[in-house]
């Protein structure tokens, strides 16, 4: 099993009060170059803890992340997060946060006038350019979610990590961050790896959905193919019987085999 | 307003109303703001003037105040020699007191203040003693260190920093523990260095803590140099309060003590105008 990004029989446990918990076991999982995978799953089943050990934010008991042929041991720009609450730095601008990334990133190999107009690049790939100027807290949650994917992805990174992105954004502006990032996945070809709890979000940006088990000792239990066509268009995708077969398949995994106590 | 990034637009804006408003309004608007507190000083001094006003009070009245210090008023540049000089000059001699003070207490503060704030085994260390030392009051310092010191002045200036000290390293330590996680990831991720790390996360996620560390320590060591300065003597505005009452100059006390409040005033002001400058936000 050898992929772009490679995990390979990944667990990890914490030492608590009452002994040790085993959050994950022997998570393995390969993922192609260019491919979009969603990891899906009931909240406490460890898929932000996979998400951490593949950004090497946290590092896996048993196991190993391989990317590109290296070992993953630490976080590296090279697997660019975007978090779940944007994490932007509020005292500075929209601009100054991902020229930031990119003055790390590049402040070597490109000259500041190329780092600019990178900067300008992303922003405007995430149609954030006509807020350049502007602090995190006077954007809206949807445009600070845009300016977090715009950092990632000025990072020019190999894999772009997405922690349940649009998790605390309304239905409507997450489904134009969806649209956002479906483009940009088409006009950048990058490899995606995307937590999430929202099972059509899953369906229409995937093309594979990863189901993840209940923990303690979660696990991959399923993973689904998702073969529709690219570019994909909401209303027309949710209607073919590909698409309802897919979401069936998630459901009756969350729901059925894998049914969560509330 | 978009895509440029010009100084004006990362300036705070200060009062836009203002003039945003026709001449008329900006009267009412100006006077709402001064009217109180002028009524408030007029019903104070007026009440002052009464109570003390009567033969044989023991405080003087506004009124002779006034009269008495009209010249220390007049001219507070004279300088006669020795502790005889004018009014600019006490209360300078005692501002460089606080300023070499606070600034050493400034540095070492906020030095102080980010270790224990990063490193729990120095937080473990030495917050127990931090703790206990601060409760110490500013003057129960003065024996011991003009034993240490054998001179008034770094005497005096040590008592100003040991006391304005505690409020910086505390509140450093709690503006760099509070940093949220996310920010420590993202550094993580971009693989800062701790040059990088410390001027370009650490310092501007707590500088408004570190700024109310700054303003509280300027104000106790305000309050701490007067102090230090009647026991110890020389040129400064606490001697001069100390030589008015021995020699029974009861309106001069009283002019220094207004001094005293409008200076220690404009010192929290200054600090928080600077804290506003640094952290480009209201602290």
């Amino acid at each position: 099993m050898h992929g772009y990004l490679t995990i390979e029989q990944v667990g990890k446990s914490f030492e608590t009060a009452k002994g040790p918990f085993t959050a994950l076991s022997d998570v393995s999982l390969a993922i192609e170059k260019g491919e979009f995978v969603s990891i899906i799953g009931h909240s406490g089943c460890g898929k932000s803890t996979l998400m951490n050990i593949v950004a090497g934010l946290s590092k896996p008991s048993t196991g190993a992340v391989l990317l590109d042929g290296a070992v993953v041991d630490e976080p590296g720009p090279d697997r660019a997060v975007v978090f779940q609450n944007h994490s932007l730095l509020p005292w500075l601008t929209a601009y100054a946060n991902v020229r930031l990334a990119v003055d790390k990133v590049f402040g070597k190999t490109k000259t500041s006038a190329e780092r600019d107009e990178w900067t300008r690049h992303n922003l405007a790939l995430v149609h954030m350019d006509h807020a350049l100027g502007k602090k995190p807290d006077e954007l809206s949650g949807g445009m600070r979610q845009r300016v977090g994917i715009a950092r990632a992805l000025a990072m020019q990174p190999k894999i772009l990590l997405l922690d349940e992105p649009f998790g605390a954004l309304d239905a409507l502006t997450r489904a134009h961050l969806q649209d956002t990032v479906m483009d940009i996945h088409r006009e950048t070809k990058c490899t995606a790896v995307m937590i999430t709890h929202d099972v059509d979000e899953a369906v229409l940006l995937s093309d594979r959905i990863v189901m993840m088990t209940n923990g303690p000792a979660a696990t991959i239990g399923e993973i689904c193919d998702v073969r529709l066509e690219r570019p994909r268009r909401r209303l027309k995708a949710a209607d073919t019987p590909e698409y309802a077969r897919c979401r069936m398949q998630v459901l009756q995994f969350l729901y059925e085999r894998h049914a969560k106590a509330a | 307003m978009t895509g440029t990034l010009g100084e004006a637009e990362r300036k705070p804006k200060l009062g836009p109303w203002l003039s945003e408003l026709k001449p008329l309004e900006k009267i009412r608007g100006i006077s709402a703001v001064l009217l109180p507190p002028l009524i408030t000083i007029g019903l104070l001094l007026l009440l002052w003037q009464i109570l003390c006003g009567q033969d044989g009070s023991s405080l003087p009245p506004p009124s002779k105040v006034l009269k008495d210090t009209s010249e220390l008023i007049r001219d507070p540049f004279f300088d006669h020699g020795g502790t005889d000089v004018g009014l600019f000059w006490q209360i300078l001699a005692s501002l460089k007191r606080v300023g070499i003070g606070f600034s050493l207490a400034a540095v070492c503060g906020v030095a102080l203040g980010v270790l224990i704030g990063q490193s729990s085994f120095a937080y473990r260390g030495l917050d127990p003693i931090f703790q206990v030392l601060r409760t110490v009051p500013p003057l129960a310092w003065l024996p011991i260190s003009l034993a240490a010191f054998k001179d008034s002045n770094p005497s005096a200036i040590f008592v100003i920093f040991i006391t304005a000290i505690w409020p910086i390293i505390l509140n450093t330590a709690v503006g760099v523990r509070q940093i949220p996680q996310d920010y420590r990831n993202i550094s993580r991720v971009l693989r800062l260095n701790g040059f990088e790390y410390f001027f370009k996360i650490l310092l501007p996620a707590s500088v408004p803590y570190m700024f109310t560390g700054l303003r509280i320590g300027v104000g106790l060591s305000w309050l701490a140099i007067v102090a230090a300065e009647m026991l110890v003597g020389g040129v400064g505005i606490g001697f001069f309060i100390w030589d008015g009452w021995n020699s029974s100059l009861l309106s001069e006390i009283i002019l220094a003590l207004i001094y005293v409040g409008i200076i220690g005033f404009l010192l929290d002001r200054a600090i928080s105008f600077v804290g506003r400058l640094i952290a480009g936000r209201p602290i």
